[in-house]
């Protein structure tokens, strides 16, 4: 089953996990077969924000959550359940000045 | 007569339910995956006994006959269900033909099962007032309405609880396993909170006319005792020591008009001897053990007050040093406040209305009932009259018992 970890971390702490220790993380979970994809993202200021509402299509900057903490990042993973995908999500390194949401992908039927 | 042939029968099952419909759930969560499915076949087993049994008789290991039945009878109806007509050669007989060892005969793997449900049910993922919900209705197999009155929940809300809570455990995936021994310190926390939880909820029931709920205290007790039995860790002894000292002096701290008596002015002979020796010979095991907690070594305080024939004569020496150790492990303002207690016990009230006014300075405990109760009494002792006033008030004005609520206004009305 395949589970997306969202990396939260704030954003003077972005830089904060040296990329090499991130990188090898990565290598780690590909070499375990557990990995599917895995990016680290721009600071939310660089984002664009796409509605369509009534067929028409409107961009704004942002988006300017409450919260402090912003999408850093993400691994997605196919792990065998849960507690598998917690064991993982502990191993990225930005759980220790952020926080990682594990969620489940939920299959689309048609 | 049928009725009078069946009656038996019918004991007969009853008393293997009781006795063991937690077991058979357990086992067969595990067999079929799902909480829901392996309900409606623990229904449809039991529905197959009441038929089957008084015909054929009670079987000899009737929890493997019910594991087996539940087992049959679910997988025969997903097959109906899904329409697999070429594997429907077993389906169409309606008694159960039960001879599948495999599914139980394994003793360790069986009691694995109930650890697995435990810690399922109690896993950190899930809300923690879900994990309570869940732990009570599938572990100790309460109904839902039971649930909701002891915790002074509308049933549909706890229904809904259960619900989301087994939906999330199908959906995000959540393992039906004991976790690995790496894992084990923080999810047998999660457990131990859980069942703490279920204690209090029991003992000192937050809110409401009825100072305690004893049988939620009884389930988490059983729980408790489950776990020990289960898995013996030594803050699973400590904890079900710490339930056991506590629970021994229910007797003791209630008037018979309902009223709350404070552990000093508790009449001691009507401490239960049989818990506190339960409790303390386990405190003392997991003392033993040297790698205690929290629990363990509240136990421990809680111990030395059942040894002391009265207040004076508790070794408050003793009490201060485990308070300290309780600080070094588990540190908290609360702790702190008792710990000032204690010190008052022993050095003398003014130490300890010292200690409590450090606390409520830095800003901590401010809103907390107990803390404004505590300064109370130990003002009242020192004959500062005008400040035990104002604290009772506080203290009243902040508790929603209505039991403690009236404690503290005849103390006020003694000054």
């Amino acid at each position: 089953m395949k589970y997306l970890c969202l990396v939260y971390l704030e954003e003077e702490k972005l830089r904060a996990v040296p990329a090499k220790e991130c990188m090898a993380c990565g290598d780690g979970f590909r070499k375990s077969g557990i990995l599917v994809a895995a990016e680290a993202l721009q600071p939310v200021a660089t984002a664009a924000t796409v509605r369509v509402r009534n067929g028409k299509v409107s961009i704004t900057d942002g988006p300017f959550a409450e919260t402090k903490e912003q999408l850093a990042g993400f691994y997605l993973l196919d792990a065998r359940d849960l507690n598998e995908a917690i064991h993982m999500a502990a191993k990225i390194p930005p759980a220790r000045e952020g926080s990682v949401e594990v969620r489940p992908v939920r299959e689309l039927t048609p | 007569m049928v009725v009078s042939t069946t009656d038996p029968v019918r004991e007969a099952v009853n008393a293997v339910y009781v006795e063991h419909s937690r077991r058979v759930l357990a086992t067969l969560i595990r067999l079929l995956g799902d909480f829901d499915v392996a309900e409606e076949a623990l229904h449809d087993a039991f529905k197959a006994a009441l038929e089957q049994w008084p015909r054929d008789g009670v079987p000899a290991n009737p929890r493997a006959w019910l594991v087996s039945a539940g087992r049959f009878k679910a997988i025969d109806g997903l097959r109906r269900r899904s329409r697999f007509d070429a594997l429907d050669d077993v389906g169409e007989r309606g008694d159960v033909a039960v001879i599948d060892t495999a599914a139980w005969a394994d003793e360790e793997s069986v009691d694995d099962d109930r650890l697995r449900l435990i810690f399922t049910c109690c896993h950190p993922a899930l809300a923690p007032d879900a994990q309570v919900a869940l732990t009570l209705r599938e572990v100790c197999g309460l109904t839902t309405e039971q649930i909701a009155q002891a915790f002074l929940t509308p049933a549909p809300t706890l229904a809904q609880r259960i619900v989301r809570a087994k939906s999330k455990i199908r959906e995000a995936r959540i393992p039906y396993q004991v976790p690995t021994p790496a894992e084990l310190p923080g999810r047998l926390d999660a457990v131990l909170r859980v069942i703490y939880l279920v204690f209090n909820e029991g003992y000192e029931a937050s809110s409401g006319e009825l100072l305690t709920r004893a049988d939620l205290s009884a389930e988490a007790i059983r729980l408790g005792r489950l776990l020990a039995e289960l898995l013996p860790e030594p803050e699973v002894l400590g904890l079900l020591a710490l339930m056991l000292l506590h629970e021994s002096r229910r007797e003791a701290r209630t008037s018979p008009a309902g009223e709350l008596v404070r552990l000093d002015d508790q009449d001691r002979s009507r401490w239960d001897r049989t818990m506190i020796a339960e409790g303390t010979g386990l405190v003392e095991q997991a003392l033993l053990s040297r790698r205690c907690g929290a629990y363990t070594i509240q136990a421990a305080i809680s111990a030395v007050h059942s040894e002391a024939a009265d207040a004076a004569a508790t070794d408050w020496n003793e009490i201060v040093g485990l308070y300290d150790a309780l600080l070094r492990t588990d540190p908290s303002p609360i702790v702190e406040l008792n710990r000032a207690v204690a010190v008052a016990m022993r050095d003398g009230a003014d130490a300890g209305v010292k200690l409590i006014d450090d606390i409520l300075a830095r800003g901590d405990l401010v809103d907390y009932r107990l803390a404004h109760a505590a300064r109370a009494d130990l003002c009242r002792r020192l004959g500062r009259v005008n400040d035990a006033r104002a604290a009772y008030e506080r203290a009243i004005a902040l508790t929603k018992q209505d039991p403690e609520r009236r404690f503290l206004e005849r103390q006020l009305g003694k000054l």
